[in-house]
């Protein structure tokens, strides 16, 4: 089982990316389980959301605690959240930054992967850049580094389950696809 | 058939739909929420052709959900925690009734403390009021259920409503698999409701009447065998079930790996899931155990606890709810049924996962290991307790 362990802030879109993975790994044929920690989500406060995708159906219910991938949404929650906690051995976090992999200073053990989705999102017309909408972007870029579910299939959800600008969306994940670095 | 992702609140919403409920009244609380918002959707958009009544609290709904329902309508509703509380003088008026309403109940943990997260008390807090209880442990299940508890309800020997539950977000909000089945399958699975008695301006009939000491009595002693004669009906409708769908979920009690078991757990809801991987991890380590799940509460399975009984030496039921004075309801209604059993396992009660706290797979294998040992002393153990540790009320 892979499991996906989703770290953002209310209103950037972590539990609909949480989602958006999980069905595009079921269209991979694929079983899947996303659900967000079910904190109550406000606006701006930390949030986290888990994937689950096997090749047979998934009974444990449980929180993810320790997850094969990170993603973190909002480089400043490295500052309040303990986001590689239970992390595997050789696990990879991906993180929403401007900062080359190299740079990043989260410890040792594991991979990292970078991807300024703040840009992609902006450019494409998600939020603002006090408040952008990172998600679409994010999963472009995992889909690339992870290389654990394809990003057409990704494109394929995103067009299905996008709140709003669905074609922005997509676009958004084709091009954090090619600027993401690991 | 189509397999689609959706939440257990999306997949309770197609449950009704694909069930052709007539009448849909509902009032919005966390975290059933997204029911009636899908429900409205479907309403609003023509997908779904039913009245959608907008109502001011939740002893409303289930009052227009009577009403409905006595005038030969399918209704449908769904809540939570305070609104199912708030509901209380309103089930026992739909049992008493003999409508066969269905409702969708998300378990929520009742405040204070305010809490959103699942917890039994809501509906065990309801176990007395005549409706049939279903518990279920996925999103299919959940749609499933909705359209199964339809067929019980209305059953001519049965004509008791059904509450349908879910945990709340871990499976209200969670996304999953659901093969959604074509309406015309479930139409042939379920024909349009046939009352034997209804509200009709061209037929006139008065219902609640004014029944004194000499007459009552016999109609609660109705309502009890109707509530007996369900588990037959229980029964033989998921096996109808299986046999259109391909798929049954265990009737009243659904065993897993209970094949030479000596010791089991008695669980509900998506902790039974979870449950599975427990037993799974104890059995890989040669450990006999085995889980049997209650799906259905209301009415009690006891013969089906009683077999169990008969299998196994020790017996561990979880309880995700607390009955205060003595015990979890599980545990109560476990040990009663045990009593008049002629063989009577060790048991014990443990009560874990009270207000949503997570329920990972090692604390389940904690709980087999002990349970298995038959060496656990005490009656009720509260789980996993901040303050030191394990502690034991009594």
């Amino acid at each position: 089982m892979i499991q996906i362990r989703f770290h953002g802030r209310g209103g950037q879109g972590s539990v609909v990316a949480s989602n958006i993975l999980a069905a595009a790994a079921f269209l991979e044929e694929k079983w899947v389980q996303s659900f967000p920690f079910f904190g109550v989500e406000r606006r701006g406060a930390p949030v986290t959301a888990y994937t689950k995708i096997d090749d047979k159906p998934i009974w444990d219910r449980s929180e993810i605690t320790e997850p094969d991938y990170v993603i973190v949404l909002d480089a400043s929650l490295v500052a309040v959240v303990d986001v590689t906690h239970g992390l595997k051995e050789n696990g990879m976090v991906l993180l929403n930054s401007e900062s080359k992999p190299e740079d990043i200073e989260l410890g040792d053990g594991f991979r990292i992967a970078t991807v300024d989705a703040t840009e992609v999102a902006v450019a494409h017309g998600l939020g603002s850049k006090s408040a952008p909408i990172v998600n679409s972007a994010i999963l472009g870029a995992f889909s690339k580094a992870s290389g654990e579910v394809d990003i057409k299939s990704l494109e394929a959800s995103i067009l299905k389950m996008a709140p709003a600008k669905h074609k922005e969306n997509a676009a958004a994940a084709l091009e954090a696809y090619e600027k993401v670095q690991f | 058939m189509p397999m689609d992702v959706m939440t257990g609140n999306s997949a309770q919403a197609y449950g009704a739909k694909l069930a052709r409920a007539e009448v849909v009244a509902a009032y919005p609380i966390t975290p059933q929420t997204t029911v009636v918002e899908k429900l409205a959707d479907l309403v609003a958009s023509g997908e779904m052709k039913s009245q959608y009544i907008k109502v001011e609290s939740e002893h409303s709904a289930m009052a227009a959900c009577i009403a409905a329902s006595a005038t030969g309508a399918r209704a449908y509703t769904a809540t939570a925690a305070h609104g199912l509380a708030l509901m209380h003088e309103m089930l026992i008026w739909a049992a008493g009734s003999r409508l066969p309403i269905v409702m969708g109940n998300i378990n929520r943990a009742m405040a204070p403390p305010w809490s959103v997260w699942a917890d039994y008390q809501d509906s065990i807090a309801e176990r007395d009021t005549g409706w049939m209880q279903f518990y279920c442990q996925n999103n299919q299940e959940v749609l499933d259920t909705v359209i199964q508890a339809y067929k019980v309800a209305e059953n001519h020997d049965i004509l008791l409503p059904a509450m349908v539950m879910e945990d709340a977000f871990y499976l209200s909000h969670t996304f999953e698999p659901v093969d959604v089945p074509p309406q015309k399958d479930v139409d042939d699975f379920l024909p349009p409701y046939d009352p034997p008695i209804k509200l009709d301006v061209d037929n006139p009939v008065g219902l609640w009447a004014l029944v004194p000491p000499d007459h009552y009595m016999e109609f609660r002693f109705k309502i009890a065998k109707a509530m007996e004669d369900s588990r037959k009906v229980i029964q033989e409708v998921d096996e109808e079930w299986e046999k259109k769908f391909g798929r049954s979920h265990g009737g009243l009690v659904e065993r897993y790996r209970m094949e030479d078991a000596d010791a089991a757990i008695i669980a509900a809801g998506t902790m039974s899931s979870t449950a599975r991987v427990a037993v799974d991890n104890m059995r890989d380590k040669g450990k006999k155990v085995g889980l049997a799940r209650l799906r259905v509460f209301r009415p009690f399975p006891y013969e089906e606890i009683r077999q169990i009984a008969k299998e196994v030496d020790s017996i561990g039921v979880l309880d995700r709810s607390y009955t205060f004075g003595h015990g979890g309801a599980f545990y109560t209604e476990t040990a009663g049924a045990l009593y008049q059993a002629p063989e009577r396992p060790h048991v014990k009660n443990y009560v874990i996962g009270i207000g949503g706290r997570d329920i990972p797979p090692k604390e389940i294998e904690g709980i087999l290991e002990k349970v298995l040992s038959k060496e656990d002393g005490g009656e009720v153990e509260w789980w996993g307790l901040r303050t030191s540790g394990s502690r034991e009320v009594n």
